[in-house]
């Protein structure tokens, strides 16, 4: 294996306090070096995304009197794909008095990550989730609330209490909205400068220090230099590198990756979340899959038929010839365990050939029960707009028939690896949100994505990152400075490249090759044999993508197809690094898992005495082996154990 | 199914649009209307014609990229976002007119795509609750009665995609402008700004040159959230208070 | 959001669409006021020339002798005057703003709620305002005076409707219907403007406007109707 990555120096993450880890976070506070108001005028930081973590970033700095640079590439910063989390947000807040504390939220969250995770992180993480209900709720966001004017609760798949909050199926749009409003204020303030439909392309790295970006505005082609004293990255997931996601079209890894490729080590890529409710794939010209809310595992059951091949309508099998298998393999989580424990229930039940429609790809959500239980009109006001979606996509009523659902990829816990104050391996570079590695190791938690960017954004980077300013402002750089001009350039270059290849394959033809691929080797199951496999198409699909992609039109105008033929570049590339960490980890975690290293029952196998490290990839040149740098995972405060769920 | 399409052209902001006919075959009644637009494009792309542009980005109706007026009617037939409109609603044969949203205050960027930044504008004047991040309190120090958080919820579903500006025969902007006014207005961390926040908002909407409302109630046909039309009124009522009102600056 | 500007905002706000459109609904329902008190005086015309007469004459010498003859009259016609004034400024600077807000036409367009009332509010209304000319030339001026000339309001009635001048009558059926469809959608989006639509009760506005429209409407309509039929005269 060693032909296809190296191993380098060991790293460590220098900037978490020792000590209790209760006061971690606040010895951090006090020991980060602060900037006095009237400096913070002087010093300017680039913000790329406007999700969660990013227009909290955004709206907080700015409030706090730095000049914010925010960029975004939809026509409008409240578009980021936030927007579209459902189920909810998590919070220790104990409101249900049901014995939740920071203690059990950090716990539930370590277990739940497999093990994979930072201790100090996920702790401030629950410290500080406190504070997001607070803040959120001060700005206006109408979270649901009970008859007596209080906050209400749900519980999500893997724990056992009440903490999540929500808004009816629509918690992300509604927190992006709080950001997004206080984000507008700021603009309106002057503090915030706001670019839309710019895309980062490049990062610009001065002695050392990311010192600022190249982006092009998507509607005049025009490719701009922009500088600051830092770089913040809180642009998302990559998830769309299997073509098929829940993430929005324009989700993509470029700024992450170009970052990557200026030094900032990419870490753990091949943890990836495949999220068990979604809209089974329907055909062959399907664009993008939906996600239906994980809440409704709270009161839908999931079953498949007990034979093989039974072909009958759902509502003529009786009881006893259903397997409701997740309460039967789980008792005592039932179907309320973690994401990548229902996912691959699922896929097992199917690969039995017990799978139900279309190409036997779904399982039954069956909501028949909590109808009779709850009555309809109680059904209707949980999740009625989760079921209206459902019928409009499928033109089937989930009141009568059961959902038919399947697993598909929905976040990626990989990411730019940074160390405690989010800062990645470039000084000055911060990372935050989805884009970052460093909660949720192997699995993600429902509702702890929208908790983990809106804590980046609101609270961790703005008390980190002036560690970091406090040493600014630095020399002042203009489009002329060799780095700025070679990063420029180089942009240039890769566009002119693009257009002038004119071959005979579409962008998205190349793109979908490359997510079955991904789907099929470094899906929900991996091997050895088959990422091997895959790791050799990709490089072959890169291959023909600069040799034979087509898009058509110029560089100075509106160009969607250039838009997407730079993002799946990237996506080719990265596409190859995520193979490459799936086979150099021989165990099964979280969402990873590898089909040699399994328990007797099947389930994921942790190798902890090899493998209880952060995987942070340096990069080293398209194609060529990248360098692995180990940063040891340490559990202090929680006993590494097996997972169970039973 | 095959499907004739009628789509609007346009290279960029400052030049004439027409329309364009296309035909698209094998046309599956499952697929989403952009997916339909996204088998055009690929089309159009191997015959070497530049492909229709248009905004979208979720494709699951909350996002709010996504909008055009198909037949004449925002977002088409269906009452939902575009991305949700599937080809089902459509037969074999049918011919179908896409333009994209037409109002001063939304320029066309290209093709179907608009600006709508002045969206965006009317945010910024007031439609905001002013809490600096670290200065809330417990977030159950002010209970708000259910019926009021569930009136601004419905208010607050409102994702900016900009078809009531489409359907409005004025072109005007005061459905979305409303919803943001009773969405913070109906909550009790609202009421500080209330007054301020209607007015600068409403002027904001005017120096936009959207239209007036004439109260037709197009908007809230289209509206793909179902925000109400009694928003406007809340508007208004709020507005003439505000103007009523002698609360010092 | 800085209060200190508020005063210059509240200023351009008093300028405002909304603004606009309130100072049309204002004068909208102050000529719904008046429509309903002319009518009851229309109807007057059933009980007979003579009730009729002193029923206009009666309207000159209101308020006397605090108010001079045909005083009240006079303030009468200076309030309708300036609503009208007011009515038809602010309508035609919201067209006209609405003509702007969309430089570039649909080239397919398909309502999906508006009312034919509300199609018609602009057409109608320059429709309206054309006939209130007429009226006034024809029954309180008598400038125009189909069938004879005479100083007994009833008298000019009766004559003007006769059949044989059907041209008036229909003349004034078109404007009593344009007015009808008018207020359909003028009294619902008064209320609307001026606040009074809140959850669930756009249709009750909406029955109110229909109800006081019918009304006005065929309250209007049935004296010409009752001359023409030789009911009345």
């Amino acid at each position: 294996m060693t032909e296809l990555y190296t191993e380098g120096a060991p790293i460590a993450d220098e900037k978490a306090p020792a000590g209790p880890i209760n006061e971690r976070w606040d010895k951090r506070r006090f020991s980060a070096r602060l900037v006095n108001p009237a400096n913070r005028r002087k010093l300017s930081v680039i913000i790329v995304g406007t999700g969660l973590a990013g227009a909290s970033a955004a709206a907080t700095m700015g409030e706090a009197g730095y000049h914010v640079k925010s960029f975004c590439y939809q026509d409008s910063p409240r578009r980021a794909h936030s927007i579209a989390a459902q189920g909810g947000i998590n919070a220790a807040k104990n409101y249900r008095n049901d014995g939740d504390s920071i203690h059990r939220l950090f716990y539930d969250t370590v277990k739940g990550g497999d093990f994979r995770s930072r201790e100090s992180n996920v702790y401030r993480l629950s410290q500080v989730s406190v504070e997001i209900i607070d803040q959120c709720v001060a700005q206006g966001v109408p979270f649901a609330r009970e008859y007596g004017g209080l906050l209400d609760n749900r519980s999500f798949g893997g724990v056992q209490v009440s903490r999540t909050f929500y808004a009816r199926g629509q918690t992300g749009q509604q927190l992006l909205i709080g950001a997004y409003q206080a984000l507008e204020r700021q603009v309106a303030a002057g503090t915030v400068e706001m670019n839309t439909r710019h895309e980062m392309l490049e990062l610009i790295v001065v002695d050392g220090r990311a010192r600022g970006i190249v982006a092009r505005d998507m509607v005049t082609g025009e490719i701009e230099t922009h500088f600051a004293d830092a770089v913040v990255l809180a642009s998302g997931g990559y998830g769309n590198v299997f073509f098929l996601s829940t993430n929005a079209m324009g989700c993509n890894v470029t700024a992450s990756w170009r970052a990557h490729r200026k030094g900032a080590h990419f870490a753990n890529p091949c943890y990836t979340q495949i999220h068990p409710t979604c809209i089974p794939v329907s055909g062959e010209y399907q664009s993008k899959l939906t996600l239906m809310s994980e809440s409704l595992r709270n009161d839908g059951r999931i079953w498949v038929p007990k034979e093989t091949g039974d072909q009958r309508d759902p509502r003529e099998i009786p009881e006893d010839e259903r397997d409701y298998y997740l309460e039967r393999i789980y008792p005592s989580f039932g179907n309320l365990v973690p994401r990548d424990i229902a996912s691959r229930a699922a896929k097992n039940v199917c690969d039995e050939g017990r799978g139900v429609g279309p190409g036997g790809l779904g399982v039954y959500l069956d909501f028949a029960d909590a109808i009779k239980r709850m009555g309809r009109p109680a059904v209707e006001a949980k999740y009625g707009n989760l079921f209206d979606m459902y019928q409009r996509i499928t033109g089937e009523n989930p009141y009568e028939v059961p959902m038919r659902i399947y697993p598909a990829v929905h976040y990626t816990m990989g990411g730019l690896w940074v160390d405690y104050d989010l800062q990645s391996s470039i000084p000055g570079l911060f990372v935050t949100g989805e884009a970052n590695f460093s909660d949720h190791g192997a699995n993600r938690l429902g509702a702890s994505a929208l908790m983990q960017g809106l804590a980046d954004g609101y609270f961790v980077l703005p008390n980190t990152i002036n560690d970091y300013l406090a040493d600014g402002p630095f020399d002042a750089l203009d489009e002329t400075t060799p780095e700025a001009k070679e990063a420029a350039d180089s942009v240039r270059a890769r566009i002119d490249k693009l257009l002038s290849i004119d071959g005979e394959r579409t962008v998205d033809s190349i793109h979908k090759e490359l997510g079955h691929i991904m789907w099929e080797y470094c899906g929900m199951e991996r091997s050895e044999e088959g990422l091997r496999k895959a790791i050799d198409r990709i490089r072959e699909l890169r291959e023909e993508f600069w040799t034979n992609v087509k898009v058509l039109g110029s560089n100075d105008e509106l160009n969607q197809a250039l838009e997407k033929a730079g993002r799946v570049a990237d996506f080719l590339e990265l596409g190859e690094l995520m193979c490459i960490d799936a086979l150099h980890r021989r165990e099964s975690c979280g969402g990873h898992f590898r089909a040699e290293s399994q328990t007797e029952d099947g389930e994921a196998l942790r190798h902890d005495d090899e493998f209880a490290y952060v995987a942070a990839w340096e990069f080293t040149g398209t194609g060529e082996p990248p360098v692995l740098h180990k940063e040891a995972l340490e559990y202090e405060y929680v006993e590494m154990k097996q997972r169970s769920y039973k | 199914m095959n499907i004739t399409l009628r789509v609007w052209r346009q290279k960029g902001r400052d030049d004439e649009g027409r329309m364009v006919t296309y035909k698209v075959e094998d046309v599956n009644p499952d697929m989403s209307f952009l997916e339909m637009l996204d088998v055009l494009n690929e089309k159009l792309t191997l015959s070497g014609e530049d492909p229709v542009a248009f905004d979208h980005d979720c494709r699951e109706g909350i996002c709010g990229a996504c909008g055009v007026v198909i037949n004449g009617v925002a977002h088409g037939p269906e009452n939902t976002t575009t991305c949700q409109l599937h080809m089902r609603s459509f037969k074999d044969g049918d011919e179908i007119t896409i333009e994209p949203w037409r109002a001063k205050a939304f320029p066309v960027v290209k093709d179907l795509v608009v600006d709508r930044g002045s969206f965006d504008r009317v945010i910024q004047a007031g439609g905001y609750i002013s809490a600096p991040t670290g200065t809330a309190p417990d977030a159950h120090a002010t209970p708000v009665p259910k019926a009021d958080a569930d009136r601004a919820f419905d208010a607050a579903t409102c994702i900016g995609c900009g078809a009531c500006v489409a359907a409005c025969p004025n072109a005007s902007g005061m459905l979305f402008t409303a919803a943001k006014i009773t969405h913070l207005g109906s909550m009790p961390q609202g009421q500080p700004e209330r007054e301020a926040r209607v007015i600068n908002m409403i002027n904001q909407h005017d120096a936009e040159d959207f239209g007036g409302c004439t109260n037709i109630g197009e908007c809230a046909a289209v509206c793909p959230k179902g925000i109400p039309l009694d928003t406007i009124s809340q508007l208004n009522r709020d507005l003439l208070g505000a103007l009523a009102s002698s609360k010092p600056e | 959001m800085a209060n200190s500007t508020l005063t210059k905002q509240r200023s351009e706000a008093r300028r405002s669409t909304v603004a606009l459109k309130s100072a049309m609904a204002v004068t909208g329902l102050i000529l719904v006021l008046f429509l309903i008190a002319h009518m009851y005086g229309n109807l007057n015309v059933f009980a007979g020339q003579e009730t009729f007469d002193e029923y206009s004459h009666h309207l000159r010498v209101l308020g006397e002798p605090m108010l001079p003859y045909g005083g009240f009259l006079w303030i009468m016609r200076i309030v309708l005057l300036a609503a009208v004034l007011i009515h038809i400024a602010s309508a035609v600077a919201l067209t006209m703003r609405a003509n702007k807000a969309r430089p570039v036409r649909y080239q397919a367009r398909k309502p999906v709620q508006q009312t034919y009332a509300s199609r018609t509010m602009r057409w109608g209304g320059v429709i309206i305002a054309l006939y209130v000319v007429f009226h006034i030339l024809h029954l309180t001026t008598n400038t125009i005076a189909p069938g004879g000339a005479s100083d007994s309001p009833y008298e000019r009635l009766v004559r003007g409707f006769q059949p044989e001048n059907f041209w008036v009558t229909a003349i004034y059926v078109l404007a009593v219907l344009l007015v009808g469809l008018h207020l359909r959608h003028g009294i619902w989006s008064a209320a609307a403007t001026l606040g009074l639509n809140r959850e669930g009760r756009r249709r009750t506005i909406n029955t109110v406007a229909i109800i006081v429209a019918a009304v006005i409407t065929v309250g209007f309509l049935l004296p010409p109707f009752s001359v023409l039929f030789g009911l009345v005269g």
